[in-house]
């Protein structure tokens, strides 16, 4: 320990995989606003920091299920968000100082969702891509039958915080960046999550070597369902309602996340700020498009060759290491 | 003619075979002509599979000669480790072997030729061609092996190798192939049969060959050969180290662990597991690991530890550097408030690196940049530096070399007086010469149990061998 490598610290940090994901996102940054010659940077960076958070948000969730090893993702998560937006907007109904009420609510669906989905996985035995799936369908189906199409606006004080600044930056970016430090200390300061990397390793070898492997699991499961939660409570009072379609993107936003933020798709290893920095990424590519006039459709051509670049890139990078 | 009749079907002129420092194969010259009935005995590790691989071609030698002065047509091998495709029938998995079956309509030909081959050798065993091999019992599924291991398949069989073919077997159908096995040598087959079951080799082989750590040490016409014989030619070889396994019986007779197949082990106690490798030792004992923890909860003090022996299944953190992977079992106890206490887990990592002398500088190491002798001792510091009372050892010596096993014993033998007890499971005779108390598996059950200085190669290879006549 006392040895501190002596490579320069410059070096180091290209041989980590998360510093692609920042790159790629400042490139994007760079490209819009070389369109204006400058103009809307600070704009730009605030947008991109709202949409970001919520889409870091669900991705750090994912990322934990994701280093669970190969075969562990959570498909449920937009039918998660929606639900636990339209039980929290509904037991609110936008009556002031309700907020944290409704916060509670939304917590406790991603609670439910997250033990229902293990049980699934644990009780039957399912592959969880199926179980979390299947199980969507029905999160879907309550959040549709106890909306009936009502459009209930989030209560003044909580869609003023969801839209709201503090030091410049978004409330919802500061959110995003408390649960980024939480998630960070317990991957890499917590026993649970050397516990989490063992298993994504070698599940057999860390059951051996003394894991509950099956509690880390069950675990793992019920933190991305209630990130998931949060996500969907924060941009229902965001976007000032909870709509039926409101976390459709987020499915693959959420697995694209981890992928492109250096994490190892085939578990055992993740990355906080990877994520964060893919998240941003994600939303300025869009905005860059969009400002250079692309249309729908090569807009998503190029998004998709984007993603896979980086990558290549990033993992490249790693074989190298 | 006369010369082509007799000329061998393979020779062998002191093939060799290594793996890195290990010899598999370590000189060995014998040929086998048709209508020789060959029997291999000789334990673990003593070079039987290898011998197998090298005449059927799957690696050749490292160094000598593998011939085949007919050429290698018709040399078919049959594995213990069933090798069809379970979603397959019967008559489609006799196509993969079949250079002939190309054409439309091959599932006809090929159920009548499976059929044929089936009625051949196991009359009467109800096998539907048309059956997936998954519906099979693993007798039925053997069966099938066999069957295809003698079918013409486009030209005729002429030497088949036969790797513990009954195993699977009850006595009826396993007696039904070896006649099959005269009447085929009586044809100018010719068999290489290698079995455990010593009753069977001496019933069906004409001579009878002992393998030994990758040498033939004895090759005779069966009749020249006692069981007793056999035996003692197998063995042997710890005689000169069973003396210094002076039993350091622990300091109480308090029973920490009694299972149900009857493994009683008391504390500070060292006891084996042997017999033969796969006759559910590795089982019983991740069986025996898996109830003493939890999936669902871990305290800070486990009952039991493991070190694994293959270590990519059941040990290795692949990712990880040399110090997590030594430190996780003992993160719960030495954490405050569930965050690691990363200067406890250091302190413990450097003892255990020098106790045990793990060949690294730098613990921040990937794991993987060490050999595999110095993996298995990250293994072994990784279950000692626990406080376990309990010790589970699957086969842990794999790949570790002499010396070092040295110090391991030493060590096991030093951590047993202070109380803990060891469980191990060993393929080496000579390691379970170093236990107080000795449990021989033989299918699944345990045949024997043998203490102090009972504990000898002879007793413990006579528990193994299933034996017929009372010895």
């Amino acid at each position: 320990m006392s040895t501190a490598p002596t490579k320069s610290a410059l070096l180091q940090g290209f041989t980590r995989p998360w510093i692609w994901a920042w790159l790629a996102a400042a490139l994007a940054f760079a490209a819009t606003l070389g369109l204006t010659s400058g103009r809307g940077a600070g704009e730009l960076a605030y947008a991109a920091l709202s949409f970001g958070a919520f889409a870091a948000i669900v991705g750090m969730g994912q990322m934990l299920v994701i280093t669970l090893g190969p075969g562990n993702v959570d498909l449920s998560i937009p039918a998660t968000m929606t639900l636990a937006a339209t039980l929290a907007l509904k037991t609110m109904g936008s009556d002031p100082g309700t907020a944290m009420l409704g916060l509670a609510v939304a917590l406790a669906v991603g609670l439910a969702v997250g033990l229902a989905n293990f049980a699934l996985i644990y009780l039957l035995r399912l592959p969880p891509i199926i179980a979390t799936l299947a199980a969507s369908l029905v999160y879907q189906s309550v959040a549709i039958w106890s909306n009936r199409g009502l459009r209930i606006k989030p209560p003044e004080g909580l869609a003023d915080f969801a839209t709201g600044r503090f030091l410049g930056l978004p409330n919802v970016a500061w959110v995003g960046l408390a649960l980024a430090i939480a998630v960070w200390v317990v991957l890499e300061r917590s026993v649970w999550g050397r516990w989490l990397l063992a298993s994504g390793q070698n599940l057999r070898a860390a059951r051996l070597a003394g894991v509950p492997v099956e509690a880390v699991r069950a675990a793992t499961y019920v933190a991305v369902a209630v990130m998931a939660a949060l996500a969907g409570y924060l941009l229902a009072s965001f976007s000032g309602g909870a709509a039926l379609n409101m976390g459709g993107e987020y499915l693959l936003m959420s697995i694209a996340v981890v992928v492109i933020g250096g994490s190892s798709i085939a578990g055992g290893n993740s990355n906080v700020p990877g994520v964060w920095g893919a998240a941003l990424f994600m939303f300025l590519v869009v905005s860059t498009l969009n400002s250079y006039g692309a249309g729908a459709g090569v807009r998503n051509l190029l998004t998709g060759a984007i993603i896979i670049a980086i990558v290549i890139a990033a993992s490249t990078r790693r074989v190298r290491r | 003619m006369s010369e082509h009749e007799t000329a061998p079907i393979v020779a062998l002129t002191d093939a060799a075979r290594h793996f890195g420092p290990v010899r598999a194969l370590d000189g060995v010259s014998l040929s086998v002509a048709p209508g020789d009935c060959l029997g291999l005995v000789g334990h673990n590790g003593a070079g039987k599979s290898t011998l197998v691989n090298l005449i059927n071609g799957t690696f050749g030698p490292s160094g000598g000669q593998v011939a085949f002065p007919q050429g290698s047509e018709g040399v078919r091998s049959v594995f213990q480790e069933l090798s069809l495709c379970p979603n397959l029938t019967v008559a489609e998995n006799l196509r993969i072997p079949h250079p002939g079956l190309k054409r439309p309509g091959w599932r006809r030909i090929a159920r009548a030729e499976i059929r044929a081959s089936l009625d051949a050798v196991f009359p009467g065993h109800g096998i539907d061609a048309d059956s997936e091999v998954d519906t099979l019992s693993i007798a039925e599924r053997q069966m099938v092996e066999i069957a295809i291991g003698f079918a013409p398949r486009g030209g005729a069989a002429r030497l088949v190798i036969l790797d513990e073919p009954t195993s699977a077997l009850d006595a009826g159908i396993a007696e039904q192939l070896l006649a099959h096995i005269r009447r085929f040598c009586e044809g100018g087959g010719a068999v290489i049969f290698i079995s455990h079951m010593l009753g069977e080799v001496f019933s069906v082989a004409s001579r009878i060959i002992v393998l030994k750590d990758g040498r033939i040490v004895a090759e005779r016409e069966a009749a020249g050969f006692t069981r007793q014989g056999l035996v003692d030619a197998m063995g042997h070889v710890a005689a000169e180290t069973g003396g210094t396994a002076a039993p350091a019986r622990g300091t109480a007779d308090e029973i920490v662990i009694r299972t149900a197949e009857g493994l009683v082990a008391r504390r500070g106690e060292i006891v084996g597991l042997s017999g033969l490798a796969g006759h559910g030792q590795a089982a019983a004992l991740a069986r025996l690991f898996l109830s003493q923890t939890s999936d669902w909860r871990a305290g800070r003090a486990p009952r039991a530890v493991f070190v694994a022996g293959d270590r990519p299944r059941d040990g290795v953190l692949p990712l990880w550097s040399i110090l997590r992977n030594i430190s996780i079992s003992v993160l719960r106890r030495d954490a405050w408030r569930g965050l690691v206490n990363r200067e406890a887990e250091r302190r413990v990592a450097e003892d255990w690196r020098r106790r045990i002398g793990i060949r690294t500088d730098n613990l921040d190491n990937p794991l993987l940049s060490l050999s595999g002798g110095n993996q298995q001792k990250v293994l072994f510091a990784r279950a000692l530096a626990s406080d376990a009372p309990l010790v589970v050892m699957d086969d842990p010596m794999r790949g570790v070399d002499v010396g070092t096993k040295q110090d391991v014993y030493a060590m096991i033998r030093t951590e047993a007086a202070a109380g803990r007890t060891f469980l191990w499971y060993s393929t080496e005779t000579e390691e379970v010469c170093q236990c107080d108390r000795v449990f021989v598996f033989r299918n699944h059950a345990i045949s024997a149990e043998l203490t102090g200085a009972d504990i000898t190669e002879e007793k413990i290879l006579e528990a193994s061998f299933e034996m017929q006549e009372a010895s």
